[in-house]
């Protein structure tokens, strides 16, 4: 496994052609999906304000991403005033130091970590291994996906390429203190991964957590989750560093308002989340005693500097475009190479590691347009897609032959004779159909190369105008 | 009211029986339509496959063809989608602010055919006979870009014997995407799988859509299966033109 994990390589098309041989992977996917998928758009009716849920929800987004600086700022100093320590990362690299700094300062052999995307997308884990500390998940699906020694497929359930029987077998395999007769029902499950993590977390002494909100007016950090893990992690141990994405902060503690009601009803399902953890600072003789918050850029400051792709920064992680997108469906998470798969993987990636990287994600997508209409943020992706494929160059031959196309379409006489030529040519296009060259053996794999008409509808108009 | 026909390049070249059964409809209920010779492509293709420059040329002959026309009705949702959310773009990228304007004046009249139907026209009955069972694909683009809500189903409704049937998870993509299909065609073609498969549990003898492009890439599958479901454009159905 790389570092980190954003943007690792092959391209999509070619490790999406792996997963796709995986039927398990299918099956396993189809059923988790369209369970969430149901459960979200339930909750959702439920609501008749939902769209000004939406725009409340992504007019505190845009007021935040409109003035970071002085936010962050402002965050900054109400956090530190409440006896934090922020620290202010560019890098993947700058973020782990302060980690490592912190840990190695403590003594500290284990960490234990609270659920989050930031910290996979840095590496912690991996960086943290090599100097001889042991990070340790305790979300369940992150333990699952740990133990395999895999990357996450999935923003919200990271574990959801595997079903319960081959959780079970991996526990049995690989999960200290796993009785030899578990069985692979949820519970059973759930309560040897719980005793396993009760002794990790009375012992830990220093928790790393993401954050999902970062309140400038408080400095106050906001972390959502659904286990109760979390809230061992950020109570417990005496040192915590929390790992902040700069596109976290909010203006408010009001703007939880929407964002409280948004997040549960399209990430998991649920009217209210289950664990909601707010701490500001350090409050003496309850919870962590030292408290450091790094705020991280790593290509963020790019994405804003984008006035169409930055829109990607007002993502809240909640995963539902994931859940409807006929791609990640097939494929899974792990064909997109990063943390973030997906839809929203798939204008984020690319944007955050910069020019000429991971260009074959925005192609991965039929441009469906179902993770718009689901967004909680209205984040329109689709239209991003097709922004950052204006922003690539393309190869030589597939340019040329896309103007040769252009030139034939753009206006009403050269179309009446490339009609004209195709109707010709309907002989040629069935033979190269049935001996499939290579370039259209990909098409004709799976269905039959479309035919021009004998005689186009120019010609049939001006015999019946 | 001057009605100007948007035929759509797919239409034109390989599936010149949508553009006739539009006239015919519309000749039918007693409209006088026109096709003005001077329309292109409206440059989706080029657009959302990164081209987007090559699109602009696309765009003006567009709105010099139609310029006469009190409205533009095109059988097709995706294309009618890609003018209304994609000229403008792209005669901002031109850096032409007349060439803008232009396209400000034309989006606002142009229709997807189920649209001019059930909006302007305020019919749903267009007197159409099809004795068939018959799945409809709300194809993506219809449903989600150009919005065509409930309208296809409406008229589908009011067609004399026609059995309308339900499928699984209907609103689901049928893995076309444009270049997406050749780009990424193992997943095209896995989401296409599921799709078809989905439409002959149905028991249905067709499938209709408002996109060609979609029932072409359908229909291509079905080839491929060889299941003898046959796919027509609902302008086909209602207008009674299927042979």
């Amino acid at each position: 496994m790389g570092k980190t994990f954003l943007g690792a390589q092959p391209s999509f098309p070619d490790a999406a052609r792996d997963a796709l041989l995986d039927t398990q992977l299918r099956s396993n996917l189809r059923g988790a999906m369209t369970t969430i998928r149901d459960k979200r758009a339930a909750v959702v009716a439920e609501r008749p304000d939902w769209e000004q849920l939406r725009d409340a929800g992504r007019a505190a987004k845009d007021e935040a991403l409109g003035d970071l600086a002085t936010l962050l700022v402002e965050f900054e100093r109400n956090a530190t005033a409440a006896g934090a320590v922020v620290h202010w990362a560019s890098t993947a690299e700058d973020a782990v130091a302060v980690v490592l700094e912190v840990a190695t300062r403590h003594g500290i052999r284990e960490v234990v970590k609270v659920k989050s995307l930031t910290t996979d997308e840095i590496g912690v884990n991996e960086a943290l291994r090599e100097h001889g500390i042991e990070a340790k998940e305790t979300d369940l699906a992150e333990l699952i996906v740990q133990l395999a020694d895999e990357h996450p497929s999935h923003i919200l359930v990271p574990a959801i390429h595997k079903n319960r029987t081959q959780i079970r077998d991996l526990f049995l395999d690989r999960l200290p203190g796993a009785p030899s007769d578990l069985s692979d029902e949820p519970r059973d499950l759930a309560e040897a991964a719980r005793i396993h993590l009760r002794s990790r977390f009375l012992s830990a002494r220093m928790a790393v957590s993401g954050s999902n909100a970062a309140i400038a007016e408080t400095g106050s950090l906001v972390v959502v989750e659904s286990e109760g893990n979390g809230r061992m992690c950020l109570t417990l141990p005496d040192v915590l560093v929390s790992i902040v994405g700069i596109e976290k902060v909010l203006p408010r503690w009001n703007d939880l308002e929407s964002l409280m009601q948004l997040l549960p009803r399209s990430s998991t399902g649920e009217r209210m989340n289950p664990y909601t953890s707010i701490w500001t600072g350090v409050a003496p003789g309850d919870g962590p005693q030292e408290v450091h918050i790094v705020l991280l850029d790593n290509g963020r400051t790019n994405v804003l500097a984008d006035p169409v792709g930055r829109d990607a920064l007002a993502c809240i992680r909640c995963s539902a475009c994931i859940n409807v997108c006929p791609v990640y469906q097939r494929t899974g998470g792990h064909a997109y190479g990063s943390v973030y798969p997906g839809p929203i993987g798939a204008i984020l990636t690319p944007q955050l590691l910069g020019p000429g990287q991971a260009e074959s994600l925005p192609f991965a997508s039929t441009l469906c347009g179902a993770c718009y209409d689901v967004c909680p943020m209205k984040i329109d992706i689709p239209s991003i897609l097709v922004h950052l494929r204006n922003e690539q160059s393309h190869p030589r031959l597939e340019s040329a032959a896309f103007a040769v196309v252009a030139e034939a379409l753009r206006d009403g006489t050269r179309l009446r004779r490339a009609g004209k030529l195709a109707g010709w040519g309907r002989g040629a296009v069935r033979l190269v159909g049935r001996f499939p060259l290579p370039g259209v053996r990909a098409w004709t794999s799976s269905r039959d190369l479309p035919v021009p008409a004998r005689e186009s509808f120019r010609t049939w108009w001006r015999s019946h105008d | 009211m001057r009605i100007g026909l948007f035929v759509t390049c797919l239409a034109d070249v390989v599936y010149p029986q949508v553009g006739v059964a539009t006239v015919t409809l519309l000749r039918r209920l007693g409209l006088d339509v026109v096709f003005p010779e001077a329309q292109g492509c409206c440059g989706q293709m080029h657009v959302n496959s990164g081209y987007a420059d090559l699109a602009i040329p696309m765009v003006r002959s567009f709105v010099e063809a139609f310029e006469d026309c009190d409205v533009i009705v095109a059988p097709s949702g995706s294309c009618v989608g890609s003018i209304r959310h994609q000229h403008r773009l792209v005669a901002e990228r031109a850096g032409d602010s007349a060439l803008v304007a232009r396209v400000e004046e034309t989006v606002p009249r142009v229709r997807e055919l189920s649209e001019f139907l059930v909006d302007d026209l305020g019919i749903v009955d267009v007197g159409a006979s099809f004795p068939h069972r018959v799945a409809y694909h709300p194809s993506c683009h219809s449903l989600r870009v150009a919005r065509v809500g409930d309208r296809p189903y409406r008229l589908l409704r009011e067609v004399r014997g026609l059995d309308l049937v339900e499928q699984r998870d209907a609103e689901g993509c049928c893995g076309f995407g444009g270049t997406f299909s050749v780009k990424n065609s193992d997943v095209s073609g896995a989401i296409l799988a599921e799709k078809t498969q989905s439409l002959a549990d149905t028991d249905a003898e067709f499938v209709t859509s408002l996109d060609a492009a979609c029932l072409m890439h359908i229909g291509g599958g079905f080839g491929k299966q060889g299941n003898g479901i046959r796919t027509v454009h609902l302008a086909e159905i209602l207008a009674g033109t299927v042979v």
